[in-house]
This record gives C-alpha cells, sequence and structure tokens, in this order.
C-alpha cells in the first residue's frame, strides 16, 4: 500500500515541478519567476525526501536540508536584489 | 499494527502529495501575482510538511529507529516560507504598484519601498521603470 501512495505523491511531485517549470519559462512578472523557483525548491525537497522513502535510505536528509538552505538564500537574494539593486550593502 | 502504520503513512504521503499539486498548480492557474503568491506559500508548504512527517513515521515504524532530521527540515521550511513570501511580496510591491495606487500606512511617511532616502539604488531602478513604462505606452 505504501508504494501505491508513494507512487502518486511522487507523480504528483513531478507534476507540480512541471507546473513551475512552465511557470518560470512563461511568467508575466519577474516575482513570479522567483516565486516559481522558490516553490521549485521547496517541491524538490519534498523528491529528495520521497526518494529517500523509495531507496529504504536515511541518506538523503543532509540533502534535503542543505537544498532547503541554499533554496532560502537563493530566493531572498533574488528578492532583495529585485527589491534593491543590491543584495549586500 | 502494521497494518495501522501502513494507513498512517499512506494517507500522509497521499495527502503531502495532493497539497504539493494544488500549490504548483495555483502558481499557474491564479490571476494575478499577489494571489500567485499565496498558494505555494501555503500548500506546498503544508505538503512538504505532510511528506517529511510521513518519511519520519516510515523510519520509525518500518527501520524501528526515530530520526528527528526530518522535523529540523520542517522547522526550517516552516520558518522560512514565510520570510521569503514577505521578501517577494515587497518586490511586487516595489515593481508593479505606483506609488498612488496603495492604500496610505497607517501614522507619518510612506511605504518603506517607496522611500527614496532609504534606497540608494531608487534612482537607477527608477529610471529604468520609466523606460519600461514609455516602451510599454509606444
Amino acid at each position: 500500500m505504501i508504494t501505491y501512495a508513494l507512487i502518486f505523491a511522487i507523480a504528483c511531485y513531478s507534476l507540480a515541478l512541471l507546473f513551475n517549470l512552465y511557470r518560470v519559462v512563461k511568467a508575466p512578472g519577474v516575482t513570479d519567476r522567483v516565486l516559481a523557483l522558490d516553490t521549485m525548491a521547496v517541491n524538490a525537497i519534498a523528491m529528495i525526501v520521497l526518494f529517500g522513502i523509495w531507496e529504504g535510505t536515511a541518506l538523503f536528509f543532509e540533502a534535503s536540508i542543505l537544498y532547503a538552505m541554499t533554496g532560502f538564500v537563493a530566493t531572498v537574494a533574488f528578492a532583495k536584489f529585485i527589491l534593491r539593486g543590491d543584495i549586500i550593502e | 499494527m502494521d497494518m495501522f502504520w501502513d494507513i498512517v503513512i499512506s494517507a500522509l504521503l497521499v495527502i503531502g502529495g495532493v497539497f504539493g499539486l494544488v500549490g504548483s498548480f495555483g502558481l499557474v492557474k491564479l490571476p494575478d501575482p499577489m494571489t500567485r503568491l499565496h498558494a505555494p506559500t501555503k500548500a506546498a508548504t503544508l505538503g512538504v510538511g505532510s511528506i517529511l512527517i510521513a518519511s519520519m513515521v516510515w523510519f520509525a515504524a518500518k527501520q524501528g529507529h526515530l530520526t528527528l532530521h526530518e522535523l529540523m527540515v520542517t522547522v526550517f521550511i516552516f520558518l522560512t516560507a514565510p520570510i521569503t513570501a514577505h521578501f517577494i511580496s515587497k518586490a511586487n510591491i516595489f515593481r508593479d504598484w505606483p506609488a498612488d495606487k496603495l492604500p496610505r500606512p497607517a501614522g507619518e511617511g510612506d511605504w518603506a519601498v517607496h522611500t527614496a532616502d532609504a534606497d540608494t539604488s531608487q534612482g537607477e531602478l527608477a529610471v529604468e521603470r520609466e523606460t519600461e513604462a514609455e516602451e510599454k505606452a509606444d
């Protein structure tokens, strides 16, 4: 039963990542693009964790933590750059 | 008892998948930038939180050792999602909303994104926005 739920969740997140990719490529404004990239990072974390359950190994947590951190810093840097034209003032 | 944990983990996985999908679908579907901001920051965060809790329960129930790594990731995402949403909404106000369209903030002064003295690069960007507006008008 877990296998089916896992496949369902992976399918959902794959579709979600495709939606995000569409929004990154075809965005009405630059903030939408940043938001889509942020959502992409969050969805990628979910994918990494799901892959960890699929493989049955605890090896992927560190990867997901690193991804969470870099995703957050990247989004803040992008937003700061749009807002101020500079990242560290 | 094994069956019980199977049901719990499967339910969490399905809920997480649906929320993640709804969040990203909202990003594509909703009409304007502020509503688009709302969908992924709420739904996707909840979805990822659910997936991470499912992973935690899975390792506790199936492998027999409780790991708290996932809880760390969950807490981190729940802390950072509002910050990124706030930053993106500020950038959105700065780029897409002219100062006279915004409602007035309480008390003295203007919105922080529109005060010229707080921002060293305002001049450049204002010029850039003006040229953009002119291009649109043409």
